[in-house]
């Protein structure tokens, strides 16, 4: 009987690995299925504020009506492709000058001392210690006009007017790069610090520069990193909310904000979530590619 | 079993190519009678190393290195970790720069070139083969950085990739390879620049056994027809006594000695040299005869003098150290009648290696001497065994006498 009972239990191996499979389920698939759901139901003044998709008509006819009429309005307004385009030239812009400006700094830190490293690599995290919405706020107060700034512009006499940087696109920009920047240099880092330094030697052996060396060694082998730096800045980035509101112009479209406003503002959920449903679809399909493309250079780093 | 019968039997194995089997009878060398630059006083250094120091902060990884270095020649550097040889290479490749010092390459000064610049390339000791590049590319990767025409790229590259027989692996990635298969492709793609000098890092140490004797005689193969100078750096003495022309002997960022294997082997000019290299014997004593002719050593170990046939450069009643050879000293039942040049002891032990015996025989003294003897006969009954007390005697020409 025992026996029995210890067949039919799980072995604990089955049991570790099942937890996240489990918290995946509950807290990803679950929530996105509600949501694929919603989007193919029809907003309604209600609690919730949209119409069931199961019918009951007569008493044995189940009724399934899937409106896509939400997806098409997606396509017929142009705000929402505007929105996403906008988006992902915003995230696009972002990604690239996190890169141009994370890849020099995770490579200073590989290359520095064991020591040094270590600071540097605090440093590069120590923002998370505060909270991401005080951070952006903190930029409000520098951005400003009559913020820290411009002040110490006129201060020095450089300009006699404030400059308008608050609710600009460059405000945007200075929030996504600062914010998105850790996630920039970390898998870099990681990746330039395992980097086998006798590769460059040799290139140098057989007649690069240094500047040729990089372009040739260092670069090519740091592409994994760069491809996950990047997907670890621009998948948020697209999505991003918090800061094109509060840093950026009001009439700026981000499918973020147009996200929210269908939500909160319009309480229309069904449309939301066919929002999120083709933002979800826009970035999963390009990353699948880009994470086989990286999982087989991967596989060859293995076997070095 | 201690390296060098180790060495001595992985030459009785047969080799696989014709050069291994007999080096001197069909290599180039064999065909120039001697190959002996170093002794001729006329013969210009091909790299000159003079007074060459290189500190790390206040550590002295290389200290006051003179060296001169023939052309077509495979000059070993020898020692353990850390005794500055892979420094004194690292320099000759332009990695690192001498705190004081010159280093000349073919007449030219190299001191203040860097590496990119230099006529020499060098293998390194994890291969360091780019992992994202092709064996072909990989090879090609010095020729392309020449800015050579395509065509003749794809040539010198083809005919590489024969010689180091990977033709057909051309295409593959390192990761394909195996540790063997990468270690010519870090030869190929430096012997294909056609350098100078060509630098090896510790060449074999990550092969196995089997691998590294064949690849030894390969590599002299590939030195003999391409005629490239080498310097090798290895603390495996075995590997040091089967590839070069000469070997220096470094010992805390020293050159202790430098000379042919067999000078290194036969007339070491310390006891740190005759211990590094083979096994020996090192008696402690003093010198009570000290004639032109001939010298006679007492020793606190020893019963008898020791006598040799030859001067010594030492004043009398110095502290001089007599270095015996294991296969040098005989062994005996019968108590020998000379007054010098015997011991008596009791065997210790008895190591049976096939072509040798290695016996530990323990002096009345206590010290423990090593006695190799020829398994001349296959059936030798009377053999001497444990515990059997036995008497050592050696030729006057057998003793090293060192001063230091």
């Amino acid at each position: 009987m025992t026996r029995l009972i210890q067949r039919l239990l799980p072995q604990g191996r089955t049991l570790v690995t099942a937890v996240p499979y489990l918290w995946l389920l509950m807290f990803f698939l679950i929530p996105f299925a509600i949501v694929l759901k919603i989007s193919f139901s029809q907003a309604a003044i209600a609690m919730p504020p949209y119409e069931p998709l199961v019918h009951w008509a007569g008493e044995r006819l189940m009724q399934i009506q899937l409106n896509l009429d939400n997806f098409a309005f997606l396509v017929e307004d142009n705000l929402y492709w505007k929105s996403y385009l906008n988006s992902i030239l915003v995230a696009g812009v972002s990604t690239l000058l996190c890169l141009l400006i994370g890849y020099p700094m995770a490579y200073a830190m590989a290359r520095s001392s064991p020591s040094t490293r270590n600071i540097l690599l605090l440093l590069a995290v120590l923002p998370f210690f505060t909270s991401f919405l005080l951070r952006v706020y903190a930029w409000i107060g520098l951005l400003k006009n009559n913020g820290l700034v411009n002040n110490a512009l006129m201060g020095l006499g450089l300009i006699d007017q404030p400059i308008q940087m608050l609710q600009t696109d460059f405000a945007v920009y200075v929030g996504m790069v600062y914010s998105y920047l850790p996630f920039m240099i970390l898998p870099l880092y990681s990746n330039l610090e395992k980097m086998d330094l006798t590769l460059l030697e040799a290139a140098a052996d057989l007649g690069c520069r240094p500047w040729q060396a990089f372009l040739k060694v260092t670069l090519p082998l740091s592409l994994p990193g760069i491809v996950a730096g990047c997907l670890l800045v621009f998948i948020p980035a697209v999505g991003e909310f918090v800061i094109p509101s509060l840093l950026g112009d009001p009439g700026m479209l981000m499918i973020g904000k147009v996200l929210w406003t269908e939500f909160f503002n319009n309480r229309d959920w069904p449309v939301a979530s066919a929002v999120a449903i083709a933002l979800l679809l826009f970035l999963v399909l390009p990353i699948m590619y880009l994470d086989r493309a990286q999982n087989t250079a991967g596989e060859e780093g293995e076997h070095k | 079993m201690d390296a060098f019968h180790d060495w001595q039997l992985s030459r009785a194995t047969p080799p696989i190519n014709e050069y291994a089997r007999d080096p001197m009878a069909t290599s180039p060398r064999a065909t120039q009678q001697k190959f002996e630059p170093w002794t001729d006083p006329d013969a210009k250094p091909y790299v000159r190393i003079e007074k060459v120091t290189k500190k790390f902060g206040d550590f002295i990884a290389v200290d006051d290195v003179s060296l001169d270095i023939y052309k077509k020649e495979i000059f070993c550097l020898l020692g353990a970790s850390g005794c500055g040889k892979t420094t004194l290479l690292r320099m000759l490749a332009g990695f690192e720069k001498p705190t004081s010092g010159k280093i000349f390459i073919d007449g030219v000064d190299m001191t203040a070139i860097p590496p990119y610049e230099r006529p020499v390339n060098m293998m390194f000791q994890s291969y360091a083969v780019f992992p994202h590049m092709t064996v072909e590319q990989n090879v090609a990767f010095g020729l392309k950085q020449e800015g050579l025409a395509k065509t003749e790229i794809a040539k010198r590259v083809g005919d590489m990739l024969e010689l180091v027989r990977l033709g057909q692996f051309a295409k593959r990635k390192p990761h394909q390879l195996s540790g063997g298969q990468r270690q010519r492709v870090a030869l190929a793609r430096a012997l294909v620049k056609k350098p100078k000098l060509l630098l090896l890092d510790e060449p074999l140490a990550a092969l196995d056994k089997k691998l590294r004797e064949h690849t030894q005689f390969e590599l002299i193969n590939i030195q003999e027809t391409l005629g490239v100078t080498f310097v090798v750096v290895t603390h495996d003495q075995e590997e040091a006594m089967t590839l070069s022309t000469r070997v220096g002997l470094m010992n805390h960022g020293e050159i202790v000695q430098v000379g042919t294997p067999s000078e290194m082997y036969e007339y070491p000019n310390s006891r740190f040299v005759a211990e590094f290299i083979g096994s020996v014997n090192t008696f402690e004593g003093k010198l009570i005869e000290d004639e032109p002719s001939y010298v006679r050593i007492e020793s606190a170990d020893l019963e008898a003098p020791i006598y040799v046939d030859h001067g010594v450069s030492s004043a009398p009643g110095a502290t001089v150290w007599a270095a015996i050879r294991p296969e040098k000293m005989h062994l005996g039942r019968e108590k020998p009648d000379a007054a010098d040049n015997w011991a008596s002891g009791v065997v210790q032990d008895i190591a049976y290696m096939g072509d040798v015996s290695i016996y530990l025989i323990r002096l009345d003294s206590g010290k423990v001497v090593r006695v190799t003897q020829p398994n001349v006969h296959r059936h030798a009954d009377d053999r001497v065994t444990w515990e059997e007390r036995v008497y050592l005697t050696w030729h006057p020409q057998s003793p090293v006498v060192v001063t230091k």
